[in-house]
């Protein structure tokens, strides 16, 4: 199968169940908004290093925000419900309470939810106080410029990690660019973000090494470099460069939906081949499958 | 099909109706709603002496005609709507629970007296104790919101828990006093003592206000939290400005002669 001309590999992306939140920030203007989100979602590329995924979701306009302030849309992703409710304990009392002018939001309506705000709020050391508004309890914490204002608790649900798609390139500059334009069209889709550094890895790895210490490993087998000595190497000739798009979804059609619109983005001149990583189909709940997507269909396996 | 009871006969003394709640009227036939038993001053009376009865309740009764000596309507109601189309007597939504009232009109003196859940619409003015402890008891509203479009007498929100109640006019003297928690918003003037022995709580004024001496100054600021209440006003109809939405407002903290973790936000309009 092809797009413009371009082979698109029989294959499937290799997805894993995952759990995931919304997190809607505002503050006194989107320059401050902007900036919690980019650190909030700062190292957290990989559920294997950083314990979680996250990314920015869209930015949300004042008009559409809880104080009417302009605002952020963020998510975040890991392993469990729990390990969600830890990391944004971390991350939003870090990297949002830290922020000035900020407000801090559940964007999620989910049967289960977990404990942020409430406790967030003991760095009020006594003088926080709440409100309880249509059902939902928002803590103010003060702080130096005022309040940190942060919802009690956040929806989370049940959602999909590690969709992605392999871009397979004559040079650095292709790649780059199809690399670019694709991301450019999945950011469209609501409810997935790509949190590699602009939706962008280059260090693909594989499950496992020949270092006990080490859980993954670089995945030699898209490495133009190894083309001659990996075992494994799925490269065809003249592929000089091989880059990764990684999505995490709050479900599976949307991952699917972004790797569709990244699928007919990435189709440019200078590719020699879409691809996506798997474990074989022995790790992953889900099974993407490139052809089937292309067909309109959906999960394969 | 709503049920409609509408007033033909005007009590001379007050008329007690607890009974007039969705769900102790559901599943009755008009004539069995006609049926229902009424106190009237010392004597046992029913709806049909007063109200001409029409339809079923389906969750939803409409009053109509001038029900200002009808008391306790809605009171205890934990699901369902009433619409009153004129005035309500006192107690009106007493103790709910939830569900919602409207009134399309002015409302009486302890209108959601001690009420934990719920919602309850006044159009017009409503009397004294709106949302407050009765007599002898410690805690005032335990939950829900009181929307009162006009003015409201003394004690609004006396020995309130939780909750919120707005005030779109002036409030009386008294406003606040002895709260535990919860919110107290009016748009125009508070009367006197505002906050006397709050414990906890919010109290919001968009007019400037006299307040006791044992309330401090704090800051001038731009409470997220209250952007959030006030939005929530004005989507539930009350006129609330873009200034008063925007604005800065004052804290003083108090009342000094209790824990001193209430506040008062007045905006400031210098």
């Amino acid at each position: 199968m092809q797009i413009n001309g371009i082979p698109v590999a029989d294959t499937f992306a290799e997805a894993f169940a995952m759990w995931g939140a919304r997190v809607l920030i505002t503050a006194e203007n989107e320059k401050w908004a902007q900036a919690a989100a980019r650190t909030m979602t700062g190292f957290a590329t990989s559920v294997i290093g950083c314990k979680c995924e996250a990314g920015i979701e869209r930015t949300v306009p004042a008009a559409e925000t809880p104080d009417g302030r302009p605002g952020v849309a963020v998510l975040l992703f890991a392993m469990d419900s729990a390990g969600v409710g830890k990391r944004l304990v971390e991350r939003i009392g870090q990297c949002v309470m830290t922020c000035p002018t900020t407000a801090c939001y559940n964007g999620l309506t989910a049967e289960e939810s977990v404990m942020v705000g409430g406790a967030l709020r003991f760095f009020g050391d006594g003088y926080q106080a709440s409100k309880l508004l249509d059902g939902r309890r928002y803590w103010r914490v003060p702080v130096m410029d005022g309040e940190f204002l942060v919802e009690e608790r956040f929806g989370v649900q049940k959602a999909v990690g590690g969709g992605n798609l392999l871009i397979l390139g004559d040079d650095t500059a292709a790649a780059l660019a199809a690399a670019e334009a694709a991301v450019a069209a999945m950011q469209q889709v609501p409810g997935v973000i790509l949190p590699f550094p602009d939706g962008v890895v280059r260090s693909g790895s594989k499950v496992g090494s020949r270092y006990k210490a080490l859980i993954a490993s670089t995945n030699d087998a898209y490495c133009p470099s190894l083309r001659a000595v990996a075992p494994n190497t799925q490269l065809p000739e003249d592929v000089g460069c091989v880059l990764e798009i990684v999505i995490d979804g709050l479900d599976l059609p949307a991952v699917e939906e972004a790797m569709r619109r990244g699928l007919q983005a990435v189709a440019r001149p200078g590719i020699r081949q879409i691809s996506a990583g798997n474990y074989g189909g022995n790790l992953g709940q889900f099974k993407i499958g490139l052809h089937a997507l292309l067909n309109g269909a959906g999960e394969t396996a | 099909m709503s049920l409609t009871l509408t007033l033909h006969t005007q009590p001379t003394v007050p008329l007690e109706a607890d009974a007039i709640a969705p769900e102790r009227l559901e599943g009755m036939t008009p004539d069995q709603i006609s049926a229902v038993a009424l106190q009237y001053g010392n004597q046992r009376a029913q709806i049909g002496d007063f109200f001409k009865v029409e339809g079923t309740c389906n969750g939803e009764i409409r009053v109509a005609g001038d029900a200002s000596r009808v008391k306790r309507m809605g009171s205890g109601m934990t699901r369902g709507k009433i619409v009153i189309e004129g005035d309500a007597g006192m107690h009106l939504g007493a103790g709910m629970a939830g569900g919602e009232i409207r009134v399309e009109g002015d409302a009486g003196e302890w209108l959601g007296a001690e009420m934990s859940g719920g919602r309850i619409t006044v159009t017009g003015n409503a009397g004294h104790m709106v949302g407050s402890a009765l007599r002898g008891t410690r805690k005032g509203v335990e939950g829900g919101e009181i929307i009162v479009h006009g003015n409201a007498g003394n004690e609004v929100g006396s020995g309130m828990r939780r909750g919120l109640i707005a005030i779109g006019g002036d409030s009386g003297d008294f406003t606040g006093v002895n709260m535990l928690a919860g919110t107290v918003v009016v748009l125009g003037r508070l009367g006197w003592r505002t906050g006397a022995g709050m414990k906890r709580g919010t109290i919001v004024s968009a007019q400037p206000a006299e307040l006791l001496p044992t309330f401090f100054y704090a800051c001038a600021y731009r409470p997220v939290a209250l952007r959030l209440v006030l939005a929530h006003l004005r989507n539930l109809g009350l006129p609330v400005t873009d200034a008063q939405l925007t604005g800065r407002y004052r804290r003083w903290s108090g009342d000094g002669v209790e824990l001193s973790k209430g506040e008062i936000l007045l905006l400031d309009v210098s």
